[in-house]
């Protein structure tokens, strides 16, 4: 649905969905107010709670978890955006903050708690070592970044990232779920029977995990630049 | 403690022991002393006990890799060589090969609480790399060789006699290297940045053909 | 036969089905703490096999923040190494890097001039006071009291964390000695800042003896709970506050007299018992020591070059030789032993980890006692696993 037409009967080719057109006006939305009616459309409300009270797991690795604990201190409280609890049990948790290395010792138990998380869950990943290995990443206990196993939802560069950034990646975060549309091919995976939620843990083997990745969830990412050289460009 | 008068007191007391003197060519001049893997756990007993000596605290027990290696080196030698006047002497320059057998070392520092002092270091070296790798454990020495030792068993593959819990450490228990050796080869397991150069790219390359993609 | 002597037959068989043949109270129950725990200060895991509630055994696990220091070291320059110090004890970053260039100046005859020895002094004694604040605040917190206390340590630990940030650029990973000296000389109004946050410090500390000193629970759970003795701490090569806790009189700045500590006047507190509380008081009674230190450093420091001119920074390579250097770190001894064959890169780079080592009595400390105490006494050994496991 949805074309509309301005006076000389012209198409004005606006394609949207069912959501956007209950979208009330900002000034019709703020003269009810005042009159103390609140409106507001079920995916806003649903987004906003959702959002509103992230409760991450009391999950720190090294010393980025010195800076989670510092962020979640009177300076840089981040209680005030919502995550008033780090629940000790990933049963209760919404959210998991890999703050720190992952080693390979490590990493079946992370992918063991991902897995026990109910959903909706999302995964921040905290620090250098997180996101790619870090400065560990020549060690051979090292994994090279948690989304080799587990998919994740925000990156925050930094060795260690500064508290005010991970406030930045948590405001991030509650950004991206405010924009999920609960309907529809984009909806997220919990309201998706046919995503799956939990992923294969990995073993120990004789010489690294195994498998070393989880092609599920990851890929080595390369391929555009080989043709750029390939094809005698400039090189990256 | 000057290191002379410890090795003379030493051998004084622990009969049959050898020592040899290491002596440590750096500003530090931390000598050390080179045991034998027989009357270690005298020689350590001695130390922890004796009056005057009473080293009771063994801060560090460290393992060191030292591989295989190849000497060359010119020799002069006397040989009999054709000469325009039949066969004769000459000195002749000649390349000899030496192979030195690696071993893996196991290094203690020794201080005293009671006396203030130290440190002593001593050295114990395994006869090969390969399935001579024994070594008298001193944990029930100084208790805080229990870990330190179970460390090097783990990253070098020293095994103690002796220990009370010898397993490895640091890494889970079915892997099979010892990662700290000098010829440990780490597994392939590099995510490829934007900017791969020389062997980074070259085994990313390696990567991609070994998945059945195609570089360009 | 009787009526009575059938029921009597019935019933020795009803209870011989419902009781196992084998003793059921000799069964121990085998628990994993960790390694995630909200209680394991970083990924440790304890084996923990319990009688109901009293401990058996205890068998630690280490490994899981196994980052391969020591191998990534053989592969970097000496300097390299420097920022992956910062990472070891990742509370204390500045005393990681001192050990290190100690024992770089060991091995290659490296002289520090007199200004960086005092930049030295003060900004390690700052480390060792946010150092102990956080690790009571931990132990409260594993305690029950729920991040009060840590509150309350963290709000002093920003205002010096904020005097390092001034100071080099970084909250944590200071990145801050060289061999020779120090990275970076003090900016204008830090050292008047410095004496301001340091003169606050002991009103800190009466606040926190005020509500925490005569606690009832405080005393009940530490009292007595996890005895070390003397013993058994010198042959564990247990070091730190822990081995002072348990009457053993070695703190390295008063036995080594590294750096220029014997300019400074301060004494070793020691504990009787080496139970909990006193590893607790005298963490609490330090930081009354390092503030006098810092008052006296603060105020003769002299100028002067940072570094030794004389040090070469590209390509250093210290002859062949070995050299082992240790300071007193807020956690215990922290040493790094260097065997050096004259390249650039180390040939043998060791991190002795005071936390390991103190972690060998664990076992012994925790036989007999319950559950809780477990935690509590785990926390008073005051161990982070980035230099545990290195």
């Amino acid at each position: 649905m949805g074309q509309f037409r301005d006076g000389a009967a012209n198409e004005i080719g606006v394609q949207c969905d069912v959501q956007r057109n209950l979208r009330l006006d900002e000034g019709l939305k703020s003269e009810l107010s005042r009159q103390g009616i609140f409106a507001t459309t079920l995916q806003d409300l649903y987004n906003w709670g959702r959002k509103s009270s992230i409760w991450p797991l009391n999950f720190g690795l090294a010393c980025c978890a010195i800076e989670m604990i510092a962020t979640t201190m009177a300076r840089y409280d981040l209680a005030r955006f919502g995550a008033e609890v780090f629940r000790p049990s990933p049963r209760q948790a919404d959210l998991m903050i890999v703050a720190g290395t992952v080693t390979k010792k490590m990493a079946p138990q992370v992918v063991r708690l991902y897995n026990q998380m109910p959903e909706p869950k999302y995964v921040i990943s905290m620090g250098a070592c997180a996101i790619s290995g870090g400065p560990f990443k020549q060690g051979y206990n090292v994994l090279k970044g948690i989304d080799r196993y587990i998919p994740v939802d925000v990156y925050i560069p930094g060795c260690p990232p500064r508290p005010e950034a991970l406030i930045d990646a948590f405001l991030m975060l509650q950004r991206k779920i405010d924009a999920q549309q609960l309907t529809g091919a984009g909806r997220p995976r919990h309201l998706d029977a046919n995503e799956a939620s939990e992923f294969a843990v990995p073993e120990f083997g004789a010489h690294d995990l195994e498998p070393p990745q989880n092609p599920a969830v990851w890929r080595p990412p390369l391929v555009q630049i080989e043709t750029a050289k390939e094809a005698g460009g400039d090189g990256a | 403690m000057e290191l002379e008068v410890a090795k003379a007191a030493i051998e004084a007391a622990v009969p049959g022991c050898r020592l040899e003197m290491v002596v440590n060519p750096s500003p530090s001049a931390q000598h050390s002393l080179l045991m034998d893997a027989e009357h270690a756990v005298a020689v350590a007993t001695w130390l922890r006990d004796a009056e005057g000596m009473r080293f009771d605290y063994c801060s560090n027990v460290t393992g060191i890799d030292w591989p295989a290696k190849e000497l060359t080196e010119k020799v002069k030698v006397k040989k009999l060589v054709d000469g325009p006047n039949g066969p004769e002497e000459k000195e002749v320059d000649e390349v000899r090969k030496t192979l030195v057998p690696g071993f893996l070392e196991v290094v203690y520092h020794l201080f005293s609480v009671e006396r203030r002092d130290g440190p002593v270091v001593l050295r114990m070296r395994t006869v090969d790399r390969e399935a001579r790798v024994h070594l008298p454990s001193l944990t029930g020495v100084w208790r805080s060789a229990d870990f330190q030792e179970r460390e090097i068993f783990d990253l070098y593959g020293v095994v103690f006699d002796g220990h009370p819990d010898l397993r490895r450490l640091l890494m889970w228990d079915e892997f099979k290297d010892h990662p700290m050796r000098r010829d440990y080869v780490e597994p392939d397991d590099y995510e490829y940045e934007p900017t791969a150069h020389d062997e980074v790219l070259e085994r990313a390359r390696q990567h991609v053909i070994a998945a059945g993609g195609r570089t360009a | 036969m009787s009526a009575a002597s059938v029921a009597g037959e019935v019933m020795e068989e009803l209870d011989a089905a419902v009781r196992p043949a084998d003793d059921f109270g000799e069964q121990l129950l085998e628990v994993s703490m960790g390694p995630q725990h909200p209680s394991t200060h970083g990924v440790f895991r304890m084996n923990v096999a319990l009688d109901g509630e009293r401990v058996m055994k205890l068998k630690p696990v280490f490994g899981y923040l196994h980052r391969n220091h020591e191998k990534i070291a053989e592969q970097e320059t000496y300097l390299g190494s420097m920022p992956y110090t910062d990472r070891l004890d990742y509370f204390c970053s500045i005393t990681n890097n001192w050990a290190y260039a100690l024992a770089v100046e060991k091995l290659a005859g490296i002289t520090v001039p007199e200004r960086a020895e005092y930049l030295r002094v003060i900004t390690g004694e700052l480390t060792r006071l946010q150092n102990h604040a956080c690790l009571i605040g931990f132990l409260l917190q594993d305690m029950g009291a729920s991040g009060t206390p840590l509150m309350y340590a963290f709000r002093e630990r920003e205002k010096i964390l904020d005097l390092f940030e001034a100071l080099t650029g970084a909250r944590m990973m200071c990145n801050y000695m060289r061999f020779g000296g120090c990275r970076v000389d003090l900016p204008a109004g830090w050292l008047e800042q410095a004496r301001g946050v340091v003169a606050g410090f002991p009103k800190f500390l009466d606040e926190f003896e005020q509500l925490l000193q005569s606690n009832e629970i405080l005393m009940e759970r530490t009292q007595g709970v996890g005895v070390l003795s003397k013993e058994l701490a010198i042959n564990a090569a247990v070091s730190g506050p822990m081995a002072r806790a348990s009457g053993v009189n070695y703190d390295l700045r008063k036995v080594d007299r590294y750096g220029i500590y014997d300019r400074f006047a301060f004494r070793v507190p020691l504990g009787a018992h080496g139970d909990v509380y006193d590893r607790y008081m005298i963490r609490v009674l330090e930081m009354r020591e390092s503030v006098k230190i810092l008052e006296q450093a603060m105020k003769e420091i002299p100028g002067g070059p940072i570094v030794d001119p004389k040090t070469k920074i590209r390509g250093f390579r210290p002859k062949p030789g070995e050299a082992y250097g240790r300071i007193e770190a807020p956690k215990g001894e922290l040493g790094f032993y260097l065997v050096s064959d004259g390249s650039a890169n180390p040939y043998r780079y060791r991190v002795r980890p005071p936390s390991l080592i103190n972690l060998t009595v664990l076992e012994d400390m925790c036989l007999g006692r319950n559950v809780a105490d477990v935690v509590i006494i785990l926390g008073s050994v005051d161990i982070v696993l980035g230099e545990v496991d290195r």
